[in-house]
């Protein structure tokens, strides 16, 4: 019988989470990297058991670890993650000129056919790659070195490339976001990049229009049909029928447009979820009932799914990476919370159950559908 | 080559796997620096952690104490106290108080 591995990232290490095809009985492993912030931990789609973890404390630095064994057991890899070519320097805050200083790696993206070959984005934003399992890393420095880096501003989390996103039909084109600059598109494979930030508005910014400077929180796609992409933005959940080409509003109904993670069902290619929350300044879900919105017909009209989740004094975050898919035929649906919750939904999200309730604050959810 | 003591915190004696202190040999004279060249070369999985890998300046959230004082912000080639060479005192590598 299938199964699944969840991979959860936290303030205070990794947890692995396993299940039957059912996903009714969970086993929790962890913590992996006890007392160290893991951002994410990401799959290979080519080979299940290697797995790549993004491990950091603001004491001492950057790591990365890789498993060849679906977690069982870790390696740590390459950590160096230079400015090819000099920092150069973005806007700060301030609107001051600021070097750009390596912090941490936010997002771990595996390669869809090379389970050697991952990318890394980072805070400040940059993106690299590994052709060798994580054991040395290079910039792909044609995003970074964009006309408009001199403008890029961080948002609050930091000017962190948060989102990779791999086309499977076209090894040429990627996508990436940057918290607070946009979202980029390559047609090359990485090497040059162009902002695909048309139909945006974005108040926070003088000109709501500009071509970068917007808030993008998480970008998703259906592999099946990657020229639809759905984005969360700071404010506002948009959809893009050409590859990023022109944005159009979707939020409709939902009760906020402020969230962070977004996906899109296994299966159906125009029913994708959000998690509303209040504002940006209150970071928890509208009155304090945790509600997922489902959309099936692509945006505009979505509907509150409820069903085993706290609708009353729950006040906790979804944030950007902490959502995934599995592939089952009955589609499985997770998300972690920075309660430490881990839910799960069997049945494309009508009903839900926690995994988990008590891990650290949840940074990032994984998953893996095992044959 | 003098042996010195070197004492790591809990998240870096994880990442070495070493338990409690740790004897390296360290090249006279010795001074921060050269403890730590002598710390990464033995234990590769450290670059990094303590010191940056591009500009080699200490951590900032990294503390390097020894004999009861603060040795952090003393230039990273002078020499360690006497006790340290003698071995009497271990040189301790510290993670900054900070909440998290």
């Amino acid at each position: 019988m299938s199964g699944v591995r969840v991979l959860v990232g936290t303030r205070k290490g990794a947890f692995i989470l396993t299940a039957d095809g059912g996903r009714a009985d969970w086993q929790v492993d962890g913590p992996h990297f006890g007392g160290w912030e893991v951002y994410h931990v990401a799959g290979s789609p080519a080979d299940p058991d290697r797995l790549y973890a993004s491990q950091s404390t603001s004491w001492f630095g950057q790591l990365i670890q890789r498993s060849d064994d679906g977690g069982r057991t870790w390696q740590q890899v390459d950590h160096d993650f230079t400015y090819e070519g000099g920092a150069g320097e973005h806007l700060w805050y301030d609107g001051t000129p600021k070097p750009w200083e390596f912090a941490r790696i936010w997002h771990l993206e595996p390669s869809l056919t090379d389970p050697d070959m991952v990318y890394a984005g980072a805070q400040d934003a940059a993106l690299y790659r590994s052709s060798d399992g994580g054991r040395s890393w290079q910039e792909l420095t044609g995003l970074r070195q964009h006309t408009s880096g001199p403008e890029w501003q961080p948002g609050a989390g930091g000017l962190c490339l948060h989102t990779i996103i791999l086309d499977p039909t076209n090894s040429a084109r990627m996508f990436t976001a940057i918290s607070a600059a946009g979202a980029f598109r390559s047609d090359d494979a990485g090497v040059s990049w162009q902002p695909i930030n048309q139909g945006l508005r974005s108040e926070g910014i003088p000109d709501p229009d500009a071509e970068v400077g917007h808030c993008v929180h998480r970008i998703a796609l259906h592999p099946s049909r990657p020229d639809v992409l759905f984005m969360q933005k700071h404010w506002d959940v948009m959809r893009s029928d050409d590859a990023g080409g022109r944005w159009r509003e979707i939020s409709g109904n939902l009760p906020s447009d402020f969230g962070f993670p977004i996906a899109v069902h296994p299966h159906e290619p125009e029913t994708v979820y959000v998690v509303p929350i209040h504002s940006d300044s209150e970071h928890y879900p509208p009155e304090g009932r945790l509600r997922v919105y489902r959309s099936r017909c692509g945006g505009d009209e979505w509907q509150p799914l409820t069903e085993g989740l706290p609708q009353s004094h729950c006040y906790v975050n979804v944030l950007r990476d902490a959502m995934a898919v599995d592939t089952l035929d009955e589609a499985g649906i997770y998300f972690g919370t920075t309660g430490g919750q881990v839910y799960v939904s069997a049945d494309s999200g009508d009903t839900w159950a926690p995994i988990a309730r008590d891990l650290p604050a949840v940074l990032s959810v994984e998953v893996q559908t095992l044959p | 080559m003098i042996t010195v003591r070197v004492k790591l915190p809990t998240h870096l004696r994880g990442l070495a796997h070493v338990r409690g202190e740790i004897e390296l040999a360290v090249t006279d004279p010795v001074t921060q620096r050269a403890v730590l060249d002598a710390l990464e070369q033995r234990f590769p999985m450290l670059r990094g952690t303590i010191r940056d890998s591009a500009t080699g300046r200490r951590r900032a959230f990294v503390r390097f104490f020894a004999c009861e004082t603060d040795l952090s912000n003393d230039s990273p080639d002078d020499p360690l106290p006497d006790a340290v060479t003698a071995g009497t005192e271990p040189f301790l590598v510290v993670g900054a108080m900070a909440g998290g």
